[in-house]
């Protein structure tokens, strides 16, 4: 009989090498999959992870894709420190698009240079209003937060999903399910020309060290790791949970609203059904293989955006079905999770051991 | 026979027994004749669980020993120790609240008589040993003591040759406790040996025959208690010589700090205790005891006290000012400091350094925060300040506070919350599995606070050392708080009946009560 005995002391060395570890196992086994598929499985990694970013253009677009999936996952990180469970970034996502893009199809196009910000706000106050339905009903109705943000997320897609086949379609579109393109005061400057790397990253930059310092050197960040760690503590501390809650889920649901704003005001420019690839749910992946730690999730970010641009590639060059970016991330996340399993316990062999510990 | 006489009953050659991470226990030795009552001493940690669980076959010793009358055995499980004829009396129960006495004992047994039969052999060890227990009661409408009758009661019919006790007292009053010893001394004049495990010194004394100590999973020395004072016991356990603290003297006490009134709180789930109009005071200057048998409402007190458990605002005052409706951080902010009796998790974050654990509670009155940020140094400097003032051991503040040794955790907790002179300390189980040299450390900084005016009240299990520090000394029985009696008209029996919730009146004891209970204006 198998099973899992609790480690006394985990390896602090191995708790940072173990997004690693995944990343390598998850690599060995897209490989063996790719030869099962029976297709040149070097030529076909090679395809994933390497020739999507071996020119700059190449590594402009993995920023790009990167941009959303780090804002959103500094979010989520920080609720999740917090044991609260926010699963519905890509609805907050697609709330934050709907607000800024509304004032970007509304405003008259002769329009000045207060339309971005004000889109920004709008993304974020988005974000927010759909991330406080959760809040509320967790703190009010004791409503577990997984289920209802994730179900959130569905009602904000189909809204978005109603606005553009309908009232905020664009009357010269040829009835395509879009809006108007936005004008250029409507969309974010570009940072290198020719690529469609934008003001986002910066911004994103900005917001990832202040989040860092947030939880490193302030009282609130403090309550966050105390509130994650041991809740019993935090109300000794007196610290109060609700407000915790609120502040976790209207962080994490503002910078996915952020993020809505930027992907409709950057790299797509209009409303469109689909405004995301998934970035809210992949940004959960991020947050967890980025241990939690801004830094970290910078990298996964990366990481994870390579993904999308390595299953796209795969489509052009090999042919293969984009579902393999799925497959990765969700190998990735698997393997990460199983590794931490392994890294805070151990697998035995044989009948338990009576009374162990105490009795 | 004359031969048996002289075979040890049990013995244990150089056993030895290792977890991941700690060497339980290092080449132990252990002599138990027959008829002998046999004190296993040590302080938490010091290795006896794990040797009596050896034993009782619930480990396995790595190497080692173990010899049964004579004729070394294998002990693989308790059945089989059992078998051989040792049985054994848990600190915890393992009983099933809502089943009778006499299905819990039969639920117990390989395979049980009849009921009747049962029934039979119970009421006739009873009656044998003095222990009074109707077979059909419901075991939750029992008390500790009775609960634990019940585990002697199963290990008796057995007929063990070796019982082994582990710290019975600790859930008993000392009524109860005088009438367990009078059964042991029975089973001991019948041939029966006994292994009594306990860290207090005067009943091991009044008690045991011969005595074998531990320290950090070592043998220490074995001696005879009763030629024995309890500080040379002490000494042994611990390993150093002990300053003993000087018995509290009365003081001029001020004006009241703290006050409750009539505080009720109804129970919040079905193993919670309801508080019955809980009120009391306490002074400035004084140091005012709470005993109580555990689960008798003492954590329900305890969070209405450091405000994890809100009520009407004039149910709870500091310093005149009803703070009830307050949350901990504004309690603390007017003066109320507060030491949980849960070390980890509760008065500390385990995973997070002792700084940071600094923080946890000295945010609301220390200069910890500028505009929302923390000044890393001011936190840091006051966690090296309470690690020097209360000797922590400890490789520095930056230690994750799980690493500490219990003693040293609970020094660095109390340490943290005295440092910062509150107007009102309230302190659960102050010196709970704390080391000797550590309990005096924290005993002298509760008195030398209460000499600066700060109103102290320890709530706590341990009788002695509420004789030891306390003013006025009451006790918490079934969510109901006793009067508060003056330190030096009780004596330690006394509060052991207030712990069973009989008033001193009715027990035939006429005592004055502290009449300033509830009347402020007499004290001041």
């Amino acid at each position: 009989m198998l099973r899992l005995e609790p480690r006394p002391q985990a390896s602090k060395a191995m708790v940072y090498l173990s997004p690693l570890l995944a990343l390598l196992l998850t690599l060995v086994s897209g490989f063996l999959i790719f030869m099962l598929l029976g297709v040149n499985a070097g030529e076909a990694l090679y395809a994933f992870f390497i020739q999507p970013v071996s020119d700059s253009y190449g590594v402009s677009e993995l920023l790009v894709k990167a941009v959303p999936l780090v804002l959103i996952g500094v979010g989520l990180a920080v609720g999740f420190r917090a044991n609260v469970w926010n699963i519905g970034a890509e609805g907050q996502l697609a709330m934050g698009a709907v607000f800024a893009g509304g004032l970007a199809i509304w405003v008259p196009t002769d329009s000045g240079g207060w339309v971005l910000p004000l889109m920004m706000v709008l993304g974020v106050l988005g974000g927010m209003f759909w991330a406080a339905i959760p809040a509320l009903l967790r703190t009010r109705y004791n409503a577990n937060e997984i289920l209802t943000s994730l179900m959130l997320s569905y009602v904000a897609l189909l809204f978005l999903s109603y606005l553009v086949h309908g009232p905020w379609r664009d009357p010269d579109g040829f009835n395509f399910p879009e809006s108007k393109l936005f004008d250029d005061f409507a969309t974010l400057p570009l940072l290198l020309e020719g690529t469609r790397l934008h003001l986002g990253l910066l911004l994103t930059l900005v917001i990832v060290a202040g989040v860092w310092v947030m939880l490193a050197r302030t009282l609130v960040g403090f309550q966050v790791r105390v509130v994650g760690a041991s809740p019993r503590a935090a109300q000794f501390a007196g610290f109060r949970e609700r407000a915790l809650v609120w502040f976790a889920l209207l962080l994490s649901g503002a910078l996915a609203g952020l993020a809505g704003m930027i992907e409709v005001s950057g790299p797509i420019g209009q409303l469109v059904p689909q405004v995301s690839p998934g970035y809210g749910f992949t940004a959960i992946i991020v947050a967890f293989v980025g241990r939690l730690h801004p830094l970290g999730v910078t990298i996964a970010g990366v990481l994870l955006a390579l993904s999308y641009l390595g299953g796209e590639n795969l489509q052009i060059v090999m042919g293969l079905p984009q579902a393999v970016t799925g497959v990765f991330q969700g190998m990735l996340l698997f393997y990460l999770l199983a590794c931490d399993v392994l890294i805070q316990y151990r697998v035995r062999v044989g009948r338990p051991r009576v009374a162990g510990g105490e009795l | 026979m004359t031969t048996q006489d002289f075979t040890p009953r049990l013995q244990l050659q150089q056993v030895v027994k290792a977890f991941p991470g700690c060497l339980a226990n290092d080449r132990v030795d252990l002599r138990v004749m027959p008829g002998e009552i046999h004190a296993l001493l040590g302080e938490n940690g010091a290795g006896k669980s794990t040797l009596v669980k050896m034993i009782f076959g619930l480990l396995r010793p790595d190497a080692g020993t173990l010899s049964w009358e004579g004729e070394t055995v294998r002990v693989e499980s308790p059945a089989r120790a059992r078998q051989l004829g040792i049985g054994m009396v848990f600190q915890h129960f393992s009983l099933f609240e809502a089943l009778t006495v006499k299905e819990n004992i039969a639920l117990g047994m390989g395979n049980p008589p009849p009921m009747k039969e049962l029934e039979r052999q119970i009421l006739a060890v009873e009656e044998r040993y003095g222990l009074p227990l109707d077979p059909n009661r419901a075991v939750h409408s029992l008390s500790v003591g009775e609960k634990q009758r019940i585990e002697i009661v199963r290990c008796l019919l057995q007929n063990p040759r070796l019982l082994i006790m582990d710290e019975p007292t600790s859930v008993l009053t000392p009524q109860e406790a005088d009438k367990l010893f009078v059964t042991l001394r029975q089973l001991r004049s019948e041939g029966c040996s006994i292994l009594y495990i306990s860290h207090k010194l005067d009943e091991v004394r009044q008690l045991c025959d011969a005595a074998t100590i531990l320290r950090g999973g070592r043998n220490v020395g074995t001696c005879v208690p009763a030629e024995e004072t309890a500080a040379s016991m002490a000494a042994l356990m611990v390993g150093e010589t002990i300053e003993v603290v000087e018995s509290g003297v009365a003081v001029e006490r001020g004006a009241v700090r703290l006050a409750l009134r009539q505080v009720s709180r109804p129970a919040a789930s079905a193993l919670a205790v309801a508080l019955d109009e809980i009120s009391l005071e306490v002074h400035s200057g004084e140091i005012v005891g709470i005993a109580g048998v555990a689960g008798n409402g003492q954590a329900e007190l305890l969070e209405a006290l450091s405000g994890e458990w809100l009520c009407a605002a004039d149910k709870v005052s500091l310093d005149g000012q009803g703070v009830g409706h307050l949350g901990p951080h504004k309690r603390r902010q007017r003066g109320l400091c507060f030491v949980p009796e849960e070390r980890l998790g509760h008065g500390s974050v385990p995973e997070m350094s002792l700084h940071d654990n600094a923080l946890l509670s000295g945010y609301s009155r220390q200069p910890f925060l500028r505009r929302g940020f923390v000044r890393q140094g001011a936190v840091k400097d006051f966690a090296r300040e309470v690690i020097d003032r209360f000797d922590v051991r400890c490789s520095g503040f930056g230690a994750a506070a799980g690493s500490l040794s219990g003693g040293n955790l609970q020094k660095f907790i109390v340490g943290r919350e005295v440092h910062q002179t509150p107007e009102v300390l309230v302190i659960a189980q102050p010196t709970w599995g704390v080391d000797a040299g550590a309990a005096a450390i924290i005993h002298r900084s509760l008195q030398a606070l209460a000499a600066q005016g700060t109103a102290v009240l320890v709530v706590s299990q341990d009788l002695d050392e509420l004789m030891l520090i306390s003013h006025r000394i009451g006790a918490i029985c079934g969510g109901r708080l006793s009067p508060l009696y003056q330190r030096n008209d009780l004596t330690i029996e006394e509060v052991g009946l207030l712990m069973t919730g009989t008033a001193l009146e009715t027990a035939g004891v006429m005592y004055a009560a502290d009449h300033s209970r509830g009347d402020a204006h007499v004290a001041s």
